[in-house]
């Protein structure tokens, strides 16, 4: 059993590294899912080089979401903002390495709507930007 | 009477003896979402389709009379389970969402005007919040809520104080299907009544539980659905009372609910069948009866008492893991549902880590956010029972849910 909830998720939902808010920040955005009540924040500050350098998510929800959300942000210190907007669905998909049917993936792929919607300074996570950098 | 045997009963639901990996029986324990169907269920629809498909009310040949004579037969079964006086009380809808959509679009437009009070509660399933809102938003209704308990009760001072400002609706679920709360419905009628209000009931969880007769709660519209009394989806009732559906204008238009058409104007079909527009899931209506007789077969007194048994084993053995909080625990009567939470746990992990074990339970807001609004959070684990559930599968979910426990501490 348990193969969803591999350590790695478990590890990252009881001990995330990326926890807590930035302030001030270059990006900032927030979101939920109003199917399951997952709420998640994420602050990016950006260097001079147009660089990830710090990355924060605040917020509540199940492990799935939550891990995903440090994994994601984990992933993404020291990249070009414009690498951000091409990250898609599969990559969040590997971060995890798991598979999810269709309830449990709106989950997993919240924290990258919402890091796209504010890289791309948009007023509304889609799951339009899921896909291949769209704007 | 003899003895409850659910290991027979067990045998009558073919879905319950299927695995949902190898080796992982299936455990389902959300029959408050909707119930399993058991093989007289679906064999009466597959019979129909096989020896008696024809449209009914409209032909005069051999199929037609026999779908028709199948499908009335069927209203009659379930208006004798609920205790109605006349089929013609009893109007086929696709669910208990549609039935009570039915009075608010029918009777709610054409007897309720503005500033009319109408009188919810804070318990509700969205399907008895919704279509009022809707409404009071097109009509400046104002909707006032009777107040929920930490105990899980409906505050009967608070309606009290509803009911002294002559509200013109109060509609309330009977048993909600998050707490699993049984509200007093009789004498809640009662005083309403005295109030001089119009009553709907929110049957979805009452009528498949346990005895309800339309006639002893002298309610005025009754609101249930199939699926989750081991009867087909895309099938459900309202019943009204005579001379209340009498008065309402028709629902929706088309075949079947007309008397007489002219190019501009009709005239409506007599009851039951002015709410009946349009060619309807037949098959389904004649598994509707199918499941009331199955029902009937066992006694519903006996599924009570048997589901009674279940939840309070539940209860107590529940308690014991440490942490779980039960929504409602409290409340005096309570039917088979128990919604509880974790600490530090989310109820979408819980789920998917029962349903690693074969445990089909529910995760979210079970379409009754503002009740965990109330509560103060914004998702429970629901675990729900019904005739066909077992102490051994509790004992299984109780185990299941340490072994969540100890994944997360
Ligand atoms: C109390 C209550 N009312 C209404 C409904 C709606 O039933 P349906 O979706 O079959 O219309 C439900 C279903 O969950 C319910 O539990």
């Amino acid at each position: 059993m348990d193969d969803l909830y591999r350590e790695v998720i478990i590890e990252h939902y009881k001990n995330p590294g990326y926890r807590g808010s930035l302030d001030p920040n270059d990006i900032s955005f927030e979101d939920e899912n109003p199917l399951c009540g997952d709420h998640i924040k994420i602050d990016l500050r950006v260097g001079g080089d147009g660089k990830v350098s710090e990355a924060a998510f605040d917020g509540h929800g199940c492990a799935i979401s939550q891990a995903s959300a440090d994994l994601l942000l984990e992933s993404i210190i020291g990249k070009d903002v414009n690498e951000i907007k091409h990250l898609t669905k599969t990559d969040v998909m590997d971060l995890l390495g798991i598979e999810l049917g269709p309830v449990r993936l709106k989950c997993a792929l919240l924290p990258l709507k919402i890091l796209k919607a504010g890289v791309y300074g948009l007023g509304e996570a889609t799951d339009d930007l899921l896909e291949e950098g769209q704007a | 009477m003899t003895a409850y045997n659910v290991e027979k009963i067990r045998k009558d639901f073919p879905i319950l003896g299927i695995e949902v990996s190898p080796g992982v029986p299936l455990v389902y324990l959300d029959s408050t979402a909707t119930a399993q169907k058991p093989a007289v269920v679906i064999d009466a629809m597959d019979e129909y389709y096989r020896t008696s498909n024809g449209n009914i009310h409209r032909g005069v040949h051999y199929l037609a009379e026999r779908a028709t004579s199948m499908y009335e037969a069927s209203r009659a079964k379930v208006a004798a389970f609920i205790g109605a006086d006349k089929p013609k009380e009893v109007i086929f809808t696709r669910n208990a969402t549609e039935s009570i959509n039915l009075v608010a679009q029918t009777w709610g437009r054409a007897f309720l005007n503005k500033g009319d009070l109408v009188v919810l509660t804070e318990m509700e399933h969205h399907s008895n919040l919704v279509p009022w809102q809707m409404l009071a938003k097109e009509k400046d209704l104002r909707l006032e809520f009777i107040t929920v308990t930490e105990d899980g009760e409906l505050d009967q001072a608070v309606y009290d104080q509803w009911l002294d400002q002559g509200p013109k609706l109060v509609a309330f679920a009977h048993m909600s299907n998050v707490l699993g709360t049984i509200n007093p419905a009789k004498a809640m009628i009662a005083k309403a009544r005295r109030a001089g209000a119009i009553t709907l009931v929110d049957g979805a969880q009452s009528v498949p539980h346990f005895p309800v007769s339309v006639k002893d709660l002298d309610v005025d519209f009754m609101a249930f659905s199939a699926h989750k009394m081991v009867g087909p989806t895309g099938v459900g009732a309202l019943y009204g009372k005579e001379e209340l559906l009498d008065k309402m204008p028709p629902y929706m238009g088309g075949g079947d609910m007309i008397r007489k058409v002219y190019l501009r104007s009709f005239t409506p079909n007599e009851l039951p069948w002015k709410f009946e527009a349009g060619t309807f899931c037949i098959a389904e209506a004649i598994g509707f009866g199918a499941a009331v007789d199955y029902l009937n077969s066992i006694g519903m007194d006996a599924i009570a008492n048997y589901e009674h048994q279940l939840v309070q084993s539940a209860l107590i053995k529940m308690k014991t893991i440490p942490g779980l909080e039960i929504m409602g625990e409290k409340a005096a009567h309570r039917g088979g549902v128990v919604s509880f939470t974790l600490p530090g746990i989310h109820p979408h992990d819980v789920a998917q880590i029962l349903d690693q074990n074969g445990i089909a339970i529910r995760a979210g807001h079970h379409c009754a956010m503002p009740l965990h609004d109330k509560f103060g959070i914004s998702a429970s684990s629901r675990a729900s029972f019904y005739l066909y559930n077992t102490e051994e599968e509790i004992n299984h979910l109780v185990v299941s849910l340490q072994k969540v426990v100890k994944m997360f501490s």
